[in-house]
């Protein structure tokens, strides 16, 4: 191999050094926030050159491989080895998941692909940016472009507009209408946190992330285990279909994080924080600013809520694997047990929340455990927010009560649009399977659809109609999952993969798929890989003959 | 939260099974009979399991889905099936889903891998999945294979490389389908930052990484042996213990073996440097030198017989013996003088200085702790009475702080240099000492980058803050050290202030540091070559021992002593007695008491003076003094400093007499020369620099008419009329065990049946004491000795004319003078060249690019070789490796000698560094 004249590996270059070390500032030099200083430099070079993930390992003290690893797991880190070309300087991102597929994503990629100059822009084909009322979605840039056409997005591009709407100041207002002033009588004692908790459990407030545990009991659990304590707000909402958390955070952010604040109080975090998904930079900017206004009232310390950035990777959404990319990790989630109540952040207690769920801890504690139990249909307790896409009328997030059947939501939704005839529904994004029209009289709720192969996961409902081939929805759903496997365990990696590879036969090796769906099922480690079969396996239960049986 | 340390008893399969604490399922299963497959996991020592592959699932009733066995860990009363219909089937489609993309058997990377014989275990051996595309193999590293299209992302690999050997240069890149080892930034393996112990290649379960030697062009291969030897590593002094993998005749590939001191890992010599045993250079048959041919290094190693003729081994024995006869009677004993080895066992160690010292009726015989840890030993036995290591150096996995000073264990240890990483990596303060930023730099608390030879100054600073500050252990220096008021008033005046300009470092950096060591409930000290290898290399020991003891860090699991030893048997050597100052067990020639056991038990006067050390010979022999030498494996034509003297020297002697392996430098001076065999070629004991005695035992023939050291020594003895006559190692080691108390309770038979055994051990049936002096040390009065030091510079310091710092020492693939690793074709290929490391700002200076020619010049001489940009030496500082003929350090070397070590200061020598071919004058 010849004579080395320089240590083993690469050099260190001492330019990047002083690149990185400006582009970094004053940020600590903490292994954690890997994924924030890969996001600075991304911002400002527009890609990771080797030689300042050289520059940074050496300044961070780490491996060059534990950079890379985590660099190249998320989407939205684009690594440049010496000699490859850098990205051109705007990427385009359209929508590839399944609501904006069928408004017309594809054709809209492979239309923007033939119009961009490859030296100025790219069109990559990116998974659900949540924003599916407005499918096709492209984002130019950071700025999204709703129902968008070429030209559009084009124009935007040609006009420079490439930045994210950030949403309005938001504290004056909301503590105008009284907010805070629950957090105020918690932390004074004047409402003891037992009954908070007990308010929780009496109004059968859930997990509305998809998971479904009892708020109440989550609380209690996580303060039983010796501190120090976390709280994180799990706003990496990536499952395809939903976009309830954006609208709630554009809309209302410090009721999050005045559920937030009182659920640190009650199991006594030293920290919380805000893992938000990066295609919401918008609400990016909104949150750290919303934070800084919190510290500025002095209804916070400095530095005890910390929003951090995802960087383009589903799996991030599990629990877990938000935790392990909150320690600036490769996004794998975690074998249970220990659970992340006794094991979790840095190894600590950790109470996880989806941001829904902290909204409603407001309301419920003020209008009574009572109210929001009674707001449930069909059984069910509480309301919740749907995010409804697809071929209705008036795609968006509707506040519905629990237990709401399809139909129902389809009416809500101003009907199914023009010209199209509901022929099945998706009733939690693209984990919770597929189920025909005739089942739209179901009650949606946690627990009702198992029997269907079904479950409502984040109250994600996406309507085909007879447009739509269930078997082309299906492979979409599953190109996702293999996409977004984070490659850990066998059963996803592979299973996903080949699963994807099978279902291109015009004729599904049914038995083959079910034996693999079993197994996937049983044996991969997160509900990715578990319920990445769902929708395969329910064309092959209720539209058998889309896959040629 | 670590579960309660109490046994669970719960259902396996039926039947009620207790696991132990920690046990995981798989575990208790495995120790019930019951063995599931697994790939991902590897139960060795440091391997932590991770339940990725999913290949081990079982189905525990009441739980939604099936659970891995190597990670869950029972609850009472869990009913666990390892053999339902539902587990079964998990695990035969995880076999399945990962065979579809393998090559197929017959072309496999590794027909042998634990995936093809658990696949074939579960009647798995092909797919019904579609195979992906695979990827071209990666082919850069001359040791290893990469072949990722038998790669199960399993991580195995990056387990190996960050938590085991903590190189950090393995990662599992991107995601999902794609999710594989990348080796630094996705770069091939042979530009990266591997250092290529090949933990890696040990622990990958498919093939897809092999060493490169075990598969054919098409990359097909197997993990086959006709046969396994456990044995020893015979490179340095951390003793791993190897299985030599034997097929066709010759070692075939090395595995690490679970050795006390290495737990399975080793280090690219151990593991990929075994190949010089098959060197076509390897001496086959005993040379005599031709007629007439002139004492010269000018001989090629391939091609002797310009030198040399072939004898048989009774001419070359009878004109060895006899030419050393001759001097003897001419000049009298004094004129012989012997070199052994610490390459050698110790029965041929103890054999040799037995011959010297009986044959001669003197004790000029030394080997090359001389040149390596003299100065350290002579400071530990003033101090605590004992030369070797208070605790093995896997302590540092029980340390809260470690100081490691004058040491490049990731290069010259690489195997101990993976517990002290481990070590901090778990929260250890990690107090790195050297004037060079080694590798061990990026795990260390505190790096404190010195001046070349201020030790003194450097440690005394520190003793001065843990005195000023109150941090000293009072009841520790009251009960077991004497000394102490002389101590502090000597280090009254060595304040970090006073000290900070000598040795170049920041006051507040060794408050900070001293703080941090003082303040550690359990502290270690491990230093090397860069503390002993100066003419103040006696002083530099003496700080480090009143350290510890101001401290009262020694006796204790997690404290101690540890001075790393160089040479695979450099402890085991000097134990036998290889010094010119003491017999076995470190018995000074001049105690009467001690002589007369040995008179007694050797049947021959013993000269009570002692001898001369291994430079001061060679100034006896330029006198005239000496001249006739027995050299058993050591090669002083390269190790010696200022080499221009010394091969002078060697050249002048009437009767040189060499056996070694190959045609060494020192060789090529001989008159006769006898081929031994080399380690993997003999039976024999050896004694690590943990004090653990451990069986080398023969993998292959030796070529041609090779003989084991010992029974050439034997021969010797007899033609120069002494009676031996021993026939087998063990017998050696009898008499050694009778001769030396440290062996006692430790037979030849115990080594054998345990592989390893600690010294001093208490009973033939219970392990020898790894941590020692918790009591008391072995001096007179049992207390350890505190000797204040004053700050002396190097014997030469930069000038004007030779304004740099010249350092030498080893680099990670070549062991000592080359001999044999440069003769290794994996090692060569590796670090193929002599090189000068300067700093990439010095070279600016000087004008240089890295990769140009540049001459290093001392008042000794000069060497031509090419520069090596590296940041990790300082500014004003040139770093050349010692292991390179074309390019010798040693000609540059000072030979300045340490008063009580006799040691060289090998570490500094005032150098000029200019651009080949710009001499000035």
């Amino acid at each position: 191999m010849g004579t080395r004249f320089h240590p083993k590996g690469r050099a260190l270059d001492h330019e990047a050094l002083a690149e990185v070390e400006a582009t970094l500032g004053a940020a600590p030099l903490r292994r954690d926030l890997l994924i924030e200083h890969l996001h600075a430099l991304q911002d400002r070079f527009g890609h990771l050159a080797a030689r300042h993930l050289r520059a940074l390992a050496e300044r961070l003290r780490v491996g060059q491989a534990e950079v890379f690893e985590v660099a190249s797991f998320y989407h939205h880190f684009d690594v440049v080895k010496e000699g490859e070309a850098a990205p051109p300087p705007l990427t385009i991102r359209v929508c590839d998941s399944l609501s904006c597929a069928l408004a017309g994503g594809e054709a809209l990629a492979a239309d923007l692909e033939g119009r961009v100059d490859p030296g100025e822009a790219r069109v990559q084909r990116v998974p659900c940016v949540g924003r599916c009322a407005g499918a096709p979605v492209a984002v130019v840039g950071w700025k999204p472009v709703e129902r968008a056409t070429a030209e559009a997005a084009l124009a935007a591009a040609r006009a420079g507009e490439v930045r994210c709407p950030v949403p309005p100041p938001a504290l004056a207002a909301y503590r105008a209408a009284g907010g805070y002033a629950l957090l105020a009588r918690v932390r004074s004692g004047a409402l003891p946190i037992e009954s908070v908790i007990a308010t929780l459990s009496d109004a059968g407030l859930r997990g509305l992330g998809g998971a479904g545990f009892p708020a109440g009991r989550k609380w209690a659990s996580v303060g039983s285990f010796p501190g120090p304590r976390y709280l994180t707000v799990n706003a990496d909402e990536g499952e395809p279909g939903t976009f309830k958390d954006r609208w709630w955070l554009e809309r209302d952010p410090h009721r999050m994080l005045e559920g937030m604040l009182i659920a640190a109080h009650a199991v006594e975090a030293e920290r919380c924080f805000v893992y938000l998904r990066d295609e919401y930079p918008g609400l990016l900017a909104a949150l750290r600013r919303e934070v800084e206004a919190l510290v500025a009232a002095g209804l916070v310390a400095l530095g005890f809520v910390e929003v951090r950035r995802g960087a383009g990777a589903y799996i991030c959404g599990e629990e877990s694997a938000m935790l392990e990319s909150i320690e600036g990790k490769r996004g794998l989630p975690r074998q249970r047990p220990p659970y992340i109540a006794e094991a979790g952040l840095f190894g600590r207690p950790t109470l996880n929340h989806n941001v829904e769920t902290l909204i409603w801890v407001r309301d419920i504690v003020e209008k009574g455990p009572a109210w929001f139990a009674s707001q449930g249909v069909n059984g069910a307790k509480g309301l919740r927010s749907w995010s409804v896409s697809g071929r209705v009328k008036n795609a968006g997030v509707i506040v519905a009560p629990a237990g709401i059947t399809a139909h129902d939501l389809i009416a809500r939704a101003g009907g199914m649009a023009d010209g199209h005839r509901l022929k099945a529904f998706l009733p939690g994004g693209a984990s919770g399977g597929i189920l025909p029209a005739r089942l739209a009289d179901l009650p949606l709720d946690f627990g009702t659809l198992a029997a269907h192969g079904a479950f409502v996961g984040s109250h994600a409902v996406i309507v085909l109609s007879d447009a739509d081939d269930v078997a082309a929805a299906a492979r979409n759903l599953m190109r996702f999952f293999a996409h977004e496997s984070c490659g850990q365990c066998t059963p996803c990696r592979s299973g996903t993969e080949k699963a994807l590879a099978l279902m291109a036969a015009p004729r599904w090796d049914a038995p083959l798929l079910e034996e693999l769906a079993t197994v996937m099922a049983d044996a991969s480690i997160c509900g990715l890989g578990q319920a990445a079969p769902n929708p395969m396996l329910s064309v092959l239960r209720w539209f058998p003959q889309e896959a040629g049986r | 939260m670590n579960a309660p340390l109490a046994t669970v008893t719960f259902s396996l399969d039926g039947r009620d099974v207790t696991a132990l604490p920690g046990e995981t399922i798989f575990d208790a299963a495995r120790r019930e009979g019951v063995t599931l497959p697994h790939l991902c996991h590897r139960p060795e020592p440091g391997y932590r399991p991770d339940g990725n592959c999913r290949a081990c699932m079982v189905e525990i009733d009441g739980e939604r889905v099936l659970a891995p066995s190597c990670t869950r860990k029972p609850t009472p009363g869990m009913a666990v099936r390892t053999a339902s219909p539902r587990a079964q089937t998990a695990r035969r489609l995880v076999m399945e889903l990962l065979v579809a993309d393998q090559p197929p058997r017959a072309e496999a990377h590794d027909a042998e891998a634990p995936l093809w014989r658990f696949a074939e275990a579960m009647g798995v051996t092909e797919s019904r999945f579609p195979r992906r595309a695979p990827p071209p193999p990666d082919l850069s590293h001359p040791a290893m294979a990469v072949s990722l299209d038998a790669c199960i992302a399993c991580g195995l690999c990056v387990r190996a490389c960050r938590e085991v050997q903590v190189n950090d240069v393995i990662g599992m890149g991107f995601r999902g389908a794609h999710h594989a080892p990348v080796f630094d930034l996705d770069d091939p393996m042979g530009a990266s930052t591997c250092v290529a112990c090949g933990e890696c290649v040990q622990a990958c379960p498919t093939g897809a990484l092999m060493p490169k030697s075990l598969v054919d062009a098409a990359q097909a291969g197997a993990r086959a042996a006709d046969a396994v030897v456990r044995s020893v590593c015979p490179f340095c002094g951390v003793g791993c213990q190897v299985d030599f993998e034997v097929r066709d005749g010759r070692i075939a590939w090395v595995e690490g073996a679970p050795g006390p001191a290495n737990e399975n890992r080793l280090c690219v010599k151990g593991r990929f440097g075994f190949d010089y045993v098959a060197s076509p250079e390897r001496l086959t048959v005993p040379l005599m030198r031709r007629e007439g041919a002139p004492k010269t290094l000018g001989v090629d190693p391939a091609n002797p017989w310009t030198h040399f003729r072939r004898a048989t081994w009774d001419e070359a024995l009878d004109v060895a013996a006899g030419g050393l006869s001759r001097v003897a009677a001419a000049q009298g004993g004094r004129a012989v003088a012997g070199f052994g080895s610490a390459k050698c066992s110790n029965e041929e160690a103890y054999l040799f200085q037995k011959l010297i010292r009986t044959a001669f009726g003197h004790n000029n015989v030394d080997h090359c702790t001389r040149l390596c840890h003299a100065s350290s030993v002579a400071a530990l036995m003033e101090g605590i009475g004992s030369g070797a290591v208070t605790a093995p150096f896997n302590d540092a996995l029980a340390a809260d702080a470690i100081i490691v000073i004058g040491a490049n264990p990731t290069e010259n240890h690489p195997v101990a240099a993976t517990y002290f990483k481990q070590a901090a990596k778990r929260g250890a303060k990690l107090i790195v000492i050297d004037p060079r930023g080694t590798a061990l730099k990026r795990f260390a608390t505190h790096m404190l980058q010195f001046k070349s030879g201020s030790d003194v100054a450097l440690i005394d600073a520190m003793m001065h803050v843990i005195v000023t500050e109150g941090l000293v252990d009072r009841s520790f220096v009251a009960a077991r050290t004497e000394g102490y008021a002389a101590l502090e008033a000597h280090l009254g005046g060595c304040s970090p202030e006073t000290m900070s300009p000598i040795c170049g470092v920041a006051p507040e950096a060794i408050r900070a540091a001293a703080r941090d060591f003082a303040r550690a409930e359990r502290g270690m000290i491990f230093w090397g070559m860069g503390v002993s290898q100066h003419t103040h290399g006696t002083d530099n020991a003496r700080c480090l021992i009143s350290l510890a003891m101001l401290t009262g860090n020694v006796g204790r699991p997690g404290t101690g002593l540890h001075p790393l030893r160089g040479q695979n048997n450099v402890q085991g050597a000097s134990d036998a007695g290889l010094i010119p100052m003491v017999l076995p067990d470190y018995a000074r020639v001049g105690d009467e008491a001690q002589r007369r056991r040995f008179e007694a038990l050797w049947g021959a006067p013993l000269d009570p003076e002692p001898g001369l050390t291994v430079t001061e010979i060679t100034d006896a022999i330029a006198r005239g003094a000496i001249r006739g030498m027995y050299v058993m494996g050591e090669n002083p034509a390269m190790s010696d400093p200022d080499l221009a003297h010394a091969r002078g020297a060697l050249a002048k002697l009437d009767c040189l007499v060499v056996q070694d392996i190959f045609l060494t430098e020192t060789a090529m001076l001989a008159d006769v020369i006898l081929p031994a065999t080399a380690w993997p070629e003999k039976t024999g004991t050896v004694t690590n620099t943990n004090r653990q005695i451990q069986m080398g035992r023969p993998a292959v023939k030796p070529p041609g008419e090779a003989r084991e050291d010992w029974r050439i020594t034997v021969e010797i003895a007899k033609r120069l009329g002494l009676a031996w006559t021993y026939a087998h190692p063990r017998e050696v080691f009898a008499e050694m065990a009778r001769a030396m108390p440290s062996l006692a309770h430790i037979a030849w038979e115990r080594v054998e049946r345990e592989g390893a055994v600690t010294y001093p051990a208490d009973a033939p049936d219970r392990p020898g004491r790894a941590i020692v002096f918790d009591d008391r040390f072995p001096t007179a009065d049992g207390r350890a000795r505190l000797v204040p030091a004053l700050y002396r510079p190097s014997a030469e310091t930069p000038d004007a004319d030779y304004p740099f710092v010249l350092t030498t020492g080893r680099q990670l693939e070549h062991w000592h003078t080359g001999a044999m690793t440069r003769r290794a074709p994996v090692l060569d290929a590796l670090e193929p060249e002599a090189t000068a490391s300067l700093h990439p700002f010095a070279l600016r200076r000087l004008g240089l690019a890295a990769g140009d020619l540049a001459t290093v010049t001392t008042r000794r001489g000069a060497i031509t070789l090419r520069v090596r940009a590296d940041e990790a030496c300082g500014e004003t500082m040139v770093f050349v490796p010692f292991a390179y003929v074309e390019a010798a350090a040693n000609l540059l070397t000072n030979p300045a000698l340490d008063p009580d070590g006799k040691i060289p200061e090998f570490k500094v020598a005032a150098a000029r560094v200019e651009r080949a071919g710009d001499r000035r004058r």
